[in-house]
């Protein structure tokens, strides 16, 4: 498969055909693909620090205290321990047998990699978020404030934030887009349960994007007592940098899993990127081990030529949210629309850091489209019983098209973020089955 | 003497504050806004801020936000906005221009070519909401080497450590936003205002605006007292969501009441 070809083609990053300033960074960082950010928040030309000056004295506290944090081995148990005994990690690393053996069956003789999941939507409120929510929280303690406020898109950070308020106790602030209200009831109950306060947003297309717009003018104006506990690795740095640490547990875990289940490394790991939490989390402890390939699998939506969230392989570099990355826009910079079957993933924009390595070739990124992700979702419930989230599904989609093309003795890991209980209403829609 | 200067200058010499107003290119579309352009000198404003529009605009409140949708919504493009500056260069060769905005649709093309296209237009300065001086490479150094200048942003939250790293770079005049928020929202307390004001004149020359939640000719008069100059931006904005196409006298009347409160007999420019 081509992009396999092109994959070990550009495995070496030195290797990589570049942008000019990109090549000049990893010069400048032989040993390891894992030191980005740079000292201002940097992932090679991405990243940074675009925020009004009002906000800029807290982002660079919040950086000075993540690193005390960080240096500090009783916040590093304190996230472990909440991990084990609240989120209920480790989660397993369940080898998918009836998933694998069905893309054999299809597969030329000796071809069809082994197919593992990492099983994030295990987690306690169901998917990938409580990390990221725990970590941000512990510091949001760490720096005396008491109040947070997050974006949602579906509602599933706003229900994993929820969730962290709850624990420790915290006043909370849901900020989603008015038309996601509608069309997400069970969710803006769930967060209501949790003790939170959900505010519609009707500003902009009243979307994803324009809620994380309104949780901005939120915090902005209450910086003296709020937190701003952002879902993805995406922001200001070092909203970024510490997504992704928090989110590194997904990969840590998985290293040792594969380990123990097959004494060597994946060939392979797949996720789904919105903004690129759970792929960054899988990637990242990887991203030294060039013998392991990795695919970052953008929402190609109804397909690149119509409407998409894929803003990788459908646009350019730009600024938003406080970040330099790639972002669906127009000639003149205005930001376009995205669209995804997934809520999760429907956002114009990416995580610095994925733009980085998508430049540097390190990661590959696929488009999966809205109808193949759909399909997805309904052969892993039938097969493995497990009813994914349908980002989840874009990754297991990915792998079905990827797997028959391996040998039989490759071994892929798909990150499956989230489940997909979510979604049912929005998969029935889309079947038009009436519940 | 560039133009900024000189009306700051003039202002001092008529002891009063600059009158800054703000209003958002292409609101409600390109073919009204140099009508409205030109009620806002003929009401007496010192220097124009013309606001690009963004889909995005995370720090502005609710009157600015749809002033950049209306404008969007209408059809501006970056093109327009140029000439709409080019243009009130033309008619109004003393007033100065500033373009306030956002990082994105400033760089898409690079810094450089919005710098040169602002020397063109004869912009006089930039206000980048969201380009902090951690991040001056994106345009700094590019407005700079075409003389035109960046107008930074001090706010409540900028203190003494941090006001340095604020100034260095900063030309042309400093604003500060004088609430920890959106435009067009609350507004602060006039004595909070002269403290901040006062801290600010110790630390540099530039000259001093103050903005965020100015609504009226009063309290545009009493931080005139304090400040070199002041900035009203969403109250003008909402009599053009109000009247669209036939704001500009209404801009007009509204401006003429601000800059009568600024205690001016004399005529500028």
């Amino acid at each position: 498969m081509a992009l396999i070809a092109s994959f070990s083609s550009k495995r070496t990053p030195n290797s990589v055909p570049g942008k000019t300033e990109t090549m000049t960074d990893i010069i400048s960082l032989p040993n390891s693909l894992r030191s980005q950010p740079d000292a201002n928040g940097h992932f090679g030309a991405f990243g940074g620090r675009y925020v009004a000056e009002t906000l800029m004295p807290l982002i660079l506290e919040l950086e000075k205290v993540y690193k005390t944090a960080k240096a500090d081995p009783a916040f590093d148990a304190e996230f472990a321990e909440l991990m084990r005994s609240y989120v209920g990690r480790p989660n397993p690393l369940y080898y998918a047998g009836r998933l694998t053996e069905a893309l054999r069956a299809k597969a030329q003789p000796g071809k069809g990699a082994k197919i593992y999941l990492k099983r994030e939507e295990l987690n306690h409120t169901g998917a990938h978020k409580i990390n990221n929510c725990i970590g941000q929280a512990l510091l949001a303690r760490r720096m005396g404030k008491k109040k947070v406020i997050a974006e949602t898109g579906a509602g599933q950070h706003g229900v994993a934030t929820a969730t962290v308020a709850a624990l420790f106790g915290m006043e909370c602030k849901i900020f989603m887009g008015a038309k996601d209200v509608e069309r997400q009831k069970p969710n803006v109950f769930r967060m209501k349960l949790l003790g939170a306060e959900v505010i519609p947003v009707h500003s902009g297309s009243s979307t994803l994007k324009d809620s994380m717009n309104d949780a901005l003018r939120y915090w902005v104006s209450n910086v003296h007592d709020t937190f701003y506990i952002i879902g993805t690795a995406a922001g200001p740095h070092p909203y970024p940098e510490l997504v992704r640490d928090f989110q590194s547990i997904i990969g840590k875990e998985t290293r040792a899993q594969i380990m123990e289940a097959e004494g060597r490394l994946p060939d392979m790991l797949i996720a789904p990127v919105g903004g690129g939490s759970n792929a960054i989390g899988l990637f990242h402890p990887f991203l030294d081990d060039l013998e392991v390939a990795m695919i970052g699998v953008e929402a190609a939506g109804e397909g690149l030529d119509g409407k998409h969230a894929a803003s990788l392989a459908g646009g350019v570099s730009g600024i938003l949210h406080g970040n330099r990355t790639y972002l669906l826009q127009d000639e003149d910079g205005q930001i376009t629309e995205a669209h995804s079957i997934s809520a999760g993933l429907d956002y114009p924009g990416i995580g610095p850091e994925h733009s980085w390595l998508h430049e540097i070739g390190r990661v590959q990124y696929m488009p999966i489209r809205d109808d193949e992700a759909l399909t997805s979702f309904q052969t892993l419930s039938k097969l493995e019983g497990i009813i994914p989230a349908l980002e989840s599904a874009h990754a297991v989609a990915a792998a079905e098209q990827i797997a028959p093309t391996l040998d039989a003795d490759k071994i892929i890991v798909i990150n499956l973020s989230g489940r997909g209980d979510k979604d049912i209403f929005t998969v029935a829609d889309a079947l038009g089955v009436e519940m | 003497m560039d133009r900024l200067a000189s009306r700051f200058a003039v202002c001092k010499s008529q002891g009063r504050a600059a009158l800054i107003t703000f209003v958002t290119a292409g609101d409600p579309d390109v073919a009204a806004t140099p009508a409205i352009l030109d009620a806002l000198v003929a009401g007496g404003a010192d220097i124009i801020e013309l606001g690009m529009p963004f889909t995005d605009p995370m720090a502005d409140g609710p009157a600015i936000e749809l002033a950049n949708l209306r404008s969007l919504g209408s059809g501006t493009k970056t093109k327009h906005i140029f000439a709409l500056a080019a243009d009130f260069r033309a008619r109004h060769p003393d007033t100065p221009l500033i373009l306030m905005g956002y990082a994105n649709p400033m760089l898409i093309r690079g810094g450089d070519w919005f710098a040169d296209q602002c020397k063109a237009a004869g912009v006089d300065g930039v206000i980048c909401v969201d380009a902090p001086p951690e991040e001056d490479a994106e345009i700094g150094p590019a407005l700079r080497a075409a003389g035109v200048h960046l107008v930074r942003l001090a706010t409540p939250t900028t203190d003494a450590a941090r006001l340095p790293t604020v100034l260095n770079g900063a030309s042309g005049f400093l604003y500060y936003v004088s609430v920890a928020g959106i435009t067009g929202k609350q507004s602060a307390a006039q004595a909070s205002i002269e403290i901040a004001v006062a801290k600010l004149k110790a630390a540099t020359d530039l000259p001093i605006a103050v903005g965020f939640g100015v609504r009226g000719p009063e309290q545009a008069a009493a931080i005139g007292r304090i400040a070199d100059g002041v900035v009203v931006g969403s109250a003008i904005v909402d009599i053009i969501g109000s009247h669209g196409d036939a704001a500009a006298p209404f801009v007009q009347t509204f401006v003429a009441a601000l800059r009568d409160a600024l205690h001016i007999r004399e005529t500028a420019a």
